[in-house]
């Protein structure tokens, strides 16, 4: 689809510490190789990743999201991922409703046991984001101030 | 209307409330009236002009003051007066619903179960308005429904209206007040105005109810009691509730099943 070879996504994870941490940390102990695009940002549970900071990495430039945790019923605390499973399933609707690109989040779960289902997770990822092109559309409103004036129009 | 005057007046006469929250005559449409003493009770109206969400005062207790108070409430405020119940917001003992019903009789609710028995008497209905933009929203693609918010949202110039005339945005600090960090900036910026209005949309999961008065209040017409109402009309089958009746289990995003639904998680 884009015509960018070049382009390499900006992609930040969103993990809980308990299971996909841990998951990833066994993808590199188990030397399994995956792209090198993602950055890790580690949470106490997937509860508390809150929706505003997924808006304010597509701000500060990501060109796609994962959003990782604990399988349900594996929760560390119980119920934080069933929390966060409902405030996705909201989260996602409005941003469909309000036309932000809903393809480049991607929920997953990735238990601590799971290595190389993360590894999968990220080449996939990585691989679909590539074919959507940076994420022009948002980046071009959070420029606004340094950038002149955007109302709607190209 | 000579029935409400006259119950409002008997109440405050009698002392059993001390306010009549209720409308009066504005200079182009009504608008809401305190009423203390009997006097003014003869000011008061109502009538299918009286759109206010008066419920919006009920968490404010510098105004409702700490005794018994009466409000009187078209359908959209019994709505909002039964999620203000669910959310644990109101108690009973200070709280007298007048309202009237479709055949013009006055009727006092004096329990939150009388008015919830109320309530459900009445389906909750889109509107000419709202039917209008959202099957043209639906219509669009994704592109498309960017650039109508986008366009919509270059009006807003963060007047808070939305919030100040919302009965469920009652947080006495609000997110966007928040400045350590500072999460939505407070100018008028593409980013920001959408930032916001997400937000308070992610923030109204569950618990709107669709009394449009985000959408009457914004003074540049952006329809954002839309994507609210959409949100609840969209969430009420995934989390088993029924739009426009009080959440019987609790609010959407505080309570959660072992078998919600979803598509997306891989």
């Amino acid at each position: 689809m884009s015509s960018n070879t070049d382009f390499e996504p900006k992609i930040i994870a969103f993990v809980c510490n308990w299971c996909t941490y841990a998951g990833a940390d066994l993808t590199g102990t188990s030397r399994l190789k995956y792209a090198t695009n993602v950055k890790i940002v580690r949470f106490p549970c997937t509860g508390r990743i809150d929706f505003l900071l997924l808006l304010k990495s597509f701000a500060q430039g990501a060109d796609g999201i994962i959003v990782s945790g604990c399988h349900p019923n594996d929760c560390h605390y119980t119920s934080g991922n069933f929390h966060a499973r409902r405030r996705w399933i909201a989260f996602r609707s409005i941003l469909d409703l309000m036309g932000v690109d809903i393809r480049r989040i991607q929920y997953s779960w990735v238990s601590a046991a799971e290595g190389s289902k993360w590894a999968d997770l990220v080449n996939h990822t990585v691989a679909d984001i590539r074919s959507l092109g940076p994420y022009q559309e948002y980046q071009k409103i959070a420029d606004y101030l340094e950038k002149g004036g955007y109302h709607g129009e190209d | 209307m000579e029935k409400i005057r006259e119950r409002a007046a008997t109440l405050l006469a009698e002392g059993v409330v001390t306010l009549v929250l209720g409308y009066e005559e504005g200079t182009k449409r009504p608008r809401p009236l305190f009423c203390r003493n009997s006097e003014s009770a003869r000011k008061l109206i109502f009538d299918s002009r009286c759109i206010h969400n008066l419920a919006v005062y009920l968490t404010k207790k510098e105004l409702v003051g700490k005794d018994r108070f009466a409000v009187i409430a078209p359908i959209a405020t019994l709505r909002s007066i039964m999620q203000l119940y669910v959310e644990n917001q109101l108690s009973e003992d200070k709280l007298l619903v007048l309202t009237v019903d479709p055949s013009g009789e006055l009727r006092e609710l004096v329990t939150f179960e009388d008015i919830a028995g109320y309530v459900e008497q009445f389906e909750l209905k889109r509107g000419e308005r709202e039917q209008e933009i959202l099957s043209k929203i639906d219509e669009m693609s994704r592109e498309e429904r960017w650039k109508f918010w986008m366009e919509e949202m270059s009006h807003c110039f963060k007047c808070y209206a939305c919030r100040s005339a919302c009965p469920l945005c009652y947080c006495s600090k609000c997110v966007v007040e928040v400045n350590r960090p500072q999460w939505i900036n407070p100018w008028p910026a593409p980013l920001a105005n959408m930032e916001w209005h997400i937000n308070r949309a992610m923030h109204m999961v569950g618990r709107c109810t669709a009394c449009g008065a985000c959408g009457d209040a914004c003074p540049v017409g952006i329809p954002i009691d839309l994507i609210t109402r959409k949100m609840m009309e969209d969430m009420a089958p995934e989390f088993g509730y029924i739009p426009g009746q009080p959440a019987k289990k609790g609010n959407a995003l505080s309570t959660w099943k072992l078998d919600d639904r979803e598509q997306f998680i891989r």
